[in-house]
């Protein structure tokens, strides 16, 4: 019998998510904010299955970035984007293109749980109704159900599916913002500092939803917070003054970074 | 944060002044301590503060405690060597005695360290900052221990006559065990990584040193069956000073991962081959 080795090659990329080909390609973005530029020319790219994410001080563009993504930055009337944006080779910036469709490609979780002001069912229920993804109400609960499932929220919240998703918990509502991005079955899930308003162990219960997350999306996440970026990913971006200062793998860049930049911002000394 | 030796130990070297009768290794070990160094600090000069300026502090008082347990490693390194060649009990004691402060040292600095992984949770060129501490105190601390081992050989032997050609070929090593332990103690507060690199590369000579005083012992007990005691009590004082040299030589592997991020690459080489050497008559 023959055995076959994988390739060393094989074994290398199935380990290294950032050798396999990328899911989102950013070449040369800039955005300017009226006569204000905010980004210079960001390049990077982003693996699928995985997690990477935005470090850097307030105001140096991650967010800007994160929302040119699904092209949020469009709901700004003075906001002009350039360079491109590729989601599985398809440029996102294409005039044919549908925003709505894209946004369903490319969910998003904020800041601050904003679910709306309905039911639990109903926070998750909205998008994959909109989207056409049911065609009855039985279909319709499985979806619900496995999208707080896969948020792990299924189990505090499957006795009371009808009440309102405000009276929950800060970690409850975050996650049940997750379990809303994830049921129309997006491709990319952006987070913007999505623990920033949890205690630590919702928090925890958030990164672990990450964790078990990266086995099917991209995830691209900005956070304040330095051991929560070198805990959930994988790959790293240290963005300042608008620019990509370093890129790489998550152990390099807090363990050895090559910018004398990043080393000062992670470490605490940026004068 | 980064600075020469003689700084950091400004104002803390009790031992000194407890030791009047210092020959010419102590005195050299000790004059090392007060000798100026030339400030080199290739990646400190540009470093910025930090933010937390309490952070700061605790970095600077791990190195000065680290600069502290090297100097009294070395010092009493240098005892014991003279306390086997000039047969001093009174000495040896002082060696046994002195260890106690290394591991009290060794013992604070773990303790920090912890508690500053703990509560500040160090990155980069911190992590390694801290990591790196942790690791040289335990080579000092087992420095702190060959030493002692050494002087306890001295009481063992203090009564018996010593060759002197043996006890030369000691003392040749001990110096330059303890040459290459202030060098790459040097090299740890100056943070340069080629000082370490080269402190490493030259073990080989410790250890080839080691190799022919192993050989020289063997004949002697050969040739006299009653220097058997005398030379195994030396053999293994020999075979402390070379585990000097290795921790020596991590402390440098130490400084180098310290400084530059990442370990030496190539393989040291190696002169040490007595655990291969049979005892043969032909």
């Amino acid at each position: 019998m023959l055995n076959v080795e994988p390739s060393s090659l094989q074994r290398a990329t199935a380990q290294a998510p950032h050798l396999q080909e990328p899911k989102v390609v950013a070449k040369d973005v800039s955005v300017y904010y009226g006569e204000k530029r905010a980004l210079f020319d960001v390049s990077v790219n982003i693996p699928d299955r995985g997690v990477m994410a935005f470090i850097g001080p307030s105001g140096c563009g991650k967010s800007t970035f994160l929302r040119c993504i699904n092209r949020m930055n469009d709901t700004i009337p003075i906001c002009r984007v350039t360079g491109k944006i590729t989601i599985e080779n398809e440029d996102i910036y294409d005039p044919s293109l549908d925003v709505v469709q894209l946004r369903a490609r490319v969910g998003m979780v904020f800041q601050k749980p904003n679910p709306f002001p309905k039911s639990i069912y109903e926070n998750v229920a909205y998008g994959p109704r909109i989207h056409g993804l049911s065609s009855s109400k039985a279909e319709l609960d499985e979806i619900v159900q496995k999208s707080l499932e896969r948020a792990a929220l299924w189990k505090e919240v499957k006795d009371r599916l009808n009440d309102p998703g405000t009276g929950l918990s800060g970690g409850q509502q975050q996650r049940l913002c997750i379990a809303r991005a994830v049921a129309v079955n997006p491709e990319v899930i952006l987070m913007d500092e999505p623990c920033s308003a949890l205690d630590p162990i919702a928090t925890a219960k958030i990164e672990e939803l990450i964790d078990e997350l990266k086995q099917n999306f991209c995830i691209i996440i900005v956070t304040h917070s330095m051991q929560q970026a070198a805990r959930v990913s994988q790959r790293t971006a240290f963005f300042h003054l608008g620019v990509i200062v370093e890129e790489g793998n998550t152990e390099e860049i807090f363990q050895n970074p090559t910018d004398k930049r990043t080393q000062d911002y992670i470490t605490g000394r940026f004068g | 944060m980064t600075t020469d030796r003689k700084t950091l130990l400004s104002g803390f070297m009790p031992w000194r002044t407890s030791t009047p009768e210092t020959t010419k290794a102590t005195a050299a070990a000790s004059n090392e301590l007060t000798r100026a160094e030339p400030a080199l600090r290739p990646k400190g000069d540009d470093m910025n503060e930090h933010i937390v300026k309490s952070y700061e502090d605790e970095l600077a008082l791990l190195d000065r405690k680290i600069a502290q347990m090297g100097g009294l490693a070395e010092h009493i390194l240098a005892q014991s060597f003279d306390a086997i060649e000039r047969r001093d009990p009174k000495l040896a004691e002082q060696v046994v005695k002195a260890d106690k402060q290394i591991d009290q040292l060794e013992r604070e600095i773990e303790e920090q360290v912890i508690s500053m992984i703990a509560r500040r949770q160090p990155l980069a060129n911190d992590l390694r900052h801290v990591m790196a501490a942790l690791r040289v105190t335990g080579d000092l601390e087992r420095i702190g221990d060959l030493a002692k081992n050494i002087a306890k050989r001295a009481l063992a032997i203090a009564h018996e006559s010593h060759p002197k050609p043996l006890m030369t070929g000691m003392r040749h090593m001990g110096d330059l065990a303890l040459a290459q332990l202030k060098e790459v103690l040097d090299a740890y507060a100056a943070r340069n990584a080629d000082r370490a690199l080269a402190v490493w590369r030259s073990d080989e000579q410790i250890d080839s040193m080691y190799n022919s005083l192993f050989r020289e012992l063997l004949t002697y007990m050969m040739e006299d069956p009653r220097s058997i005691g005398l030379s195994t009590h030396l053999l293994f004082g020999a075979k402390n000073i070379e585990r000097v040299g290795d921790h020596t030589t991590n402390i440098a592997e130490t400084v180098h991962f310290l400084v530059r991020g990442v370990n030496i690459a190539d393989d040291r080489p190696k002169s040490d081959d007595t655990s291969s050497t049979l005892f043969s008559k032909s």
